[in-house]
């Protein structure tokens, strides 16, 4: 089964920023999309995920709460919240709920270093 | 050719609004940490409008008189930034960027000094991200201190330059357990939105990339 992975940004250009540095970093992932909280929620009922990127400032409910109702889904869900706000209140309750901050921006290094600490690739053998 | 308009495309428009996004957020951190409260900004909300819909869309939101620190940005775009808020807001934003235990005199006498180093620091900030992301620099202006009715902010001379269309982009802050809230405003002329156009292109590509990027390789 293809490891799905949530990305949801009310903004399209932010979800192609994303969906480049995945498609290099993890190209055999299946990238699910959607532009605000409802109908994230709706996509992850269809057909479960095993991760998601979530924008902050989106219209309807924030990616801080976006996060804690996907993690009702499924509380081991790796979960990364995406923002160039990055006050001290907004990375606290992130951490506070279990997810990742990261800084908007996003770069395909930082991307990288979340996707091997929470999904890290299988070792090939040799190395 | 021989339109008076420019238009975005809506990846344009959507490139445009993560920009301001992205600086005002910046921006907002900065604030943050003068007034050492959480920042609550909104959703912005970018549109192009003729400047008198811009002005009814100020008067609609602000029955009260408004204080603005406004800035002028000069580069490939030209145009103002405008941090706006009530008047009876304006006292207690220095309240909150002095530390709240200056007396109300005090408060008063620095008030002018205060709202125009407290927009300087958003208004710079914001614009200063919009600029690296677009790998463009912009002069801006020292800030100005204008206060009246929506009319006086936005009618401000000289007119535009070409049509009286503008892009109008604003975003709501709020301060978090102070009664202090206003928004961040842009505005920009025809001229300016066809190098808008060019620069959101760049931007867009080297973000999201491209079959044109790929091909090339």
């Amino acid at each position: 089964m293809p490891f799905r992975v949530l990305v949801v940004d009310d903004s399209r250009l932010a979800r192609m920023a994303i969906a480049r540095a995945l498609s290099s970093i993890r190209p055999d992932w299946v990238r699910v999309e959607a532009g605000d909280a409802d109908e994230a929620m709706a996509l992850a009922r269809q057909e479960p995920v095993q991760m998601a990127l979530l924008d902050f400032n989106m219209p309807g409910r924030d990616g801080l709460t976006l996060a804690s109702e996907l993690r009702a889904l499924d509380p081991g869900m790796p979960v990364a919240v995406i923002s160039a706000n990055h006050q001290e209140e907004v990375v606290r309750r992130a951490r506070e709920i279990g997810t990742t901050f990261l800084p908007k921006p996003l770069t395909e290094q930082a991307m990288e270093a979340f996707l091997d600490q929470v999904a890290p690739l299988p070792r090939a053998g040799g190395r | 050719m021989g339109t008076a308009g420019v238009d975005l495309t809506d990846l344009e428009l959507d490139a445009l609004t993560e920009l301001v996004n992205l600086g005002v957020s910046r921006a907002a951190l900065s604030l943050r940490e003068m007034v050492s409260a959480q920042v609550l900004l909104s959703v912005p909300s970018v549109s192009l409008v003729s400047r008198d819909r811009a002005t009814a869309i100020l008067a609609e939101r602000e029955a009260s008189k408004l204080v603005a620190v406004h800035q002028v940005f000069q580069g490939d775009i030209t145009g103002r930034a405008l941090l706006i808020f009530p008047e009876t807001k304006s006292l207690e934003l220095v309240r909150a960027v002095t530390g709240g235990t200056l007396p109300l005199e005090d408060i008063i006498e620095l008030e002018q000094e205060a709202l125009a180093e407290t927009g300087n620091i958003i208004l710079n900030g914001c614009l200063a991200t919009i600029a690296n992301m677009l790998q463009r620099s912009l002069k801006v202006s020292l800030p100005e201190i204008l206060r009246g009715e929506s009319r006086q902010v936005f009618d401000l001379a000289p007119p535009p330059e070409a049509g009286d269309v503008v892009m109008f982009i604003y975003i709501d802050f709020a301060v978090r357990d102070r009664n202090v809230n206003g928004y961040v405003a842009m505005l920009m002329d025809m001229p300016s939105l066809v190098a808008l156009k060019g620069l959101l292109g760049e931007f867009i590509e080297r973000t999201a990339g491209g079959p044109a990027a790929m091909s090339h390789a």
